[in-house]
């Protein structure tokens, strides 16, 4: 690990403030940015502790949802008996991601930063244009079975290695930030993480100088919650592919659905025009497949990960199938 | 050879350990003067802190480069050398101690992070002589084969009874509105994930949180 000064921060503003520095990093849990700094794949010269800020409550906001603190561990959210009973998704997407002793650290806000798991990006003695820009991309042509296979890039084919952020995506969540002017914004989770494209060393929308200090949930959409995830293991590892779905279903049929997908790109996917065609529609598997083509449009895969489009139809398929007890 | 005489020379393992960090910190601290203030060194400074740690009830300060773990700090410093560093990576649980009883990875978090916060190590369950009850059914059930990961294992599923004692959900739990679960073996398997027994000692650990739960620790 190299070195660094360490203190501790007084106030989000002071923190964000903090964070403008030239090699200064934020650390909450810490789970994946001391991970990262004994492999010297992120070196920061100083790390601001945002542990002793207020930012660890869960609050009901007025419009009838969330506010969720970016220091709420993920073993807390899930737990939270609001979360339990109107977010369940959310509650089945963080208790489905890595151990329990990393979820009693791991944070809201830092669940959101964590970079990818691609083992080039990891292996620093190999190119990786996301770790070193301009140096190439290892795992194009190399051991890509965890890669994206939407919206990636030839710069970069990562994936987005988040549970929870799949579940925020199908909730609409916001991502409240504030900078060291003190000036408050809040992102759709939607727009937070960006598509590597030419600059992929650019995980998302934050600006320098400005951070997570929480995430808010508009009230709970009608319908069934539902989070799969499809992996290595039966339990402690990364998805391959997950989905998180909402489905309203009636007599006649689906009155509405929203679904999101972990493990297929650099962000979680989703696709509002595959979710139309479910409106109006009969639970049945012809409609299900074609929702499947519609999510899946331009899916590309890079020789290891070419199963995960297949996977993807097959898993959202038992997803809707169970959404509509079929 | 007079095995009178040999005695004296009988090392504990703990003592041997403490003379390896010693002559450790020596060797670490020789590249500094050699190397005098040159662009290298300059960048390799840290400056200390001062934390305040309860381990196992005891106030302990210790003054450390910041980059120093909680794991490190136990077993480096504090020659607490019964939290294990398996990994290093979060990913094998041989290092787990408990957290204002809460189970962490000691080795994905700083010893800074900590200062005055509570942190129990396997050496501070037993009440003197008296084994923790996790202990004794890890005993019992011959829950292990090297050991190795076995401490990790125990605070881990002493943390864990707690977690499901304060009705925490996991990713097996069926109904998510109930506000209590039953220990079930899929529920003990799932939550024990986080724990790696490279033997695969698994249904004897499984066997003996069973009997821990079932008996009041």
């Amino acid at each position: 690990m190299k070195a660094f000064a360490y203190d501790r921060a007084s106030s989000a503003v002071h923190a964000a403030a903090a964070s403008a520095r030239p090699g200064a990093k934020l650390i909450a849990g810490g789970t994946n940015l001391l991970d990262l700094m004994k492999l010297q794949v992120e070196t920061p010269t100083e790390l601001i502790d945002i542990n002793r800020l207020p930012l660890d409550k869960i609050e009901d906001t007025a419009d009838g949802g969330l506010r969720i603190g970016a220091t709420v561990r993920n073993s807390d959210l899930a737990a939270d008996r609001r979360v339990r009973e109107r977010y369940g998704v959310l509650s089945r997407a963080l208790l489905a991601g890595a151990s329990a002793q990393l979820r009693n650290r791991a944070t809201t806000g830092g669940n959101l930063l964590q970079r990818t798991r691609c083992s080039y990006f990891y292996d620093v003695t190999k190119p990786c244009n996301k770790r070193n820009p301009g140096s190439g991309c290892a795992a194009l042509d190399g051991f890509n079975r965890m890669h994206a296979v939407l919206g990636a890039s030839d710069q970069c084919i990562a994936a987005n290695p988040s549970d929870m952020a799949v579940a925020l995506r199908v909730l609409d969540a916001n991502v409240e930030t504030v900078n060291a002017e003190g000036e408050v914004r809040f992102i759709p989770i939607a727009e937070f993480h960006r598509l590597p494209g030419r600059t992929p060393e650019i995980d998302t929308m934050l600006k320098a100088g400005e951070i997570i200090t929480a995430v808010t949930l508009p009230p709970p959409p009608p319908g069934v919650q539902i989070y799969r995830k499809v992996r290595d293991r039966a339990s402690y590892a990364f998805a391959l592919v997950s989905v998180a779905a909402v489905v309203d279903l009636s007599v006649g049929g689906i009155r509405s659905a929203r679904l999101a997908f972990g493990g297929l790109a650099a962000k979680p996917w989703r696709v509002p025009h595959a979710e139309e065609r479910l409106v109006g529609a009969s639970a049945e598997a012809k409609t299900f497949d074609a929702v499947a083509t519609a999510v899946l449009d331009g899916a590309r895969g890079y020789g290891s990960n070419d199963f995960k489009i297949p996977l993807t139809r097959r898993t959202l398929r038992a997803v809707l199938m169970q959404a509509a007890r079929i | 050879m007079d095995e009178k005489r040999d005695t004296r020379f009988l090392l504990t393992r703990r003592a041997v350990l403490e003379t390896a960090t010693a002559t450790a910190g020596l060797c670490a601290a020789l590249p500094q003067v050699a190397l005098g203030a040159g662009p290298v060194d300059a960048e390799t400074v840290s400056a200390p802190v001062t934390v305040e740690l309860q381990i196992n009830g005891q106030p302990r300060v210790l003054n450390l480069d910041p980059r120093t773990t909680l794991l490190d700090a136990l077993r480096e410093h504090l020659a607490l050398t019964g939290t294990k560093k398996g990994c290093d990576h979060g990913q094998c649980g041989a290092c787990t101690v408990l957290l204002d009883g809460r189970r962490i990875n000691s080795c994905l978090t700083l010893a800074a992070m900590h200062d005055g916060q509570p942190i129990t190590t396997v050496e501070g369950l037993a009440d003197g002589e008296i084994l923790h009850p996790m202990q004794a059914a890890f005993v019992a059930h011959d829950g292990f084969q090297c050991g190795y990961c076995t401490a990790g294992q125990i605070c881990s599923a002493v943390g864990m009874l707690d977690e499901s004692r304060l009705g925490m959900p996991s990713y097996v739990t069926e109904n998510l509105a109930l506000a209590r679960t039953d220990l079930t073996e899929a529920e003990i398997r799932e939550r024990m994930s986080g724990n790696i027994c490279r033997c695969a000692a698994y249904p004897n650990i499984v066997a003996a949180i069973r009997q821990a739960a079932g008996d009041p620790a």
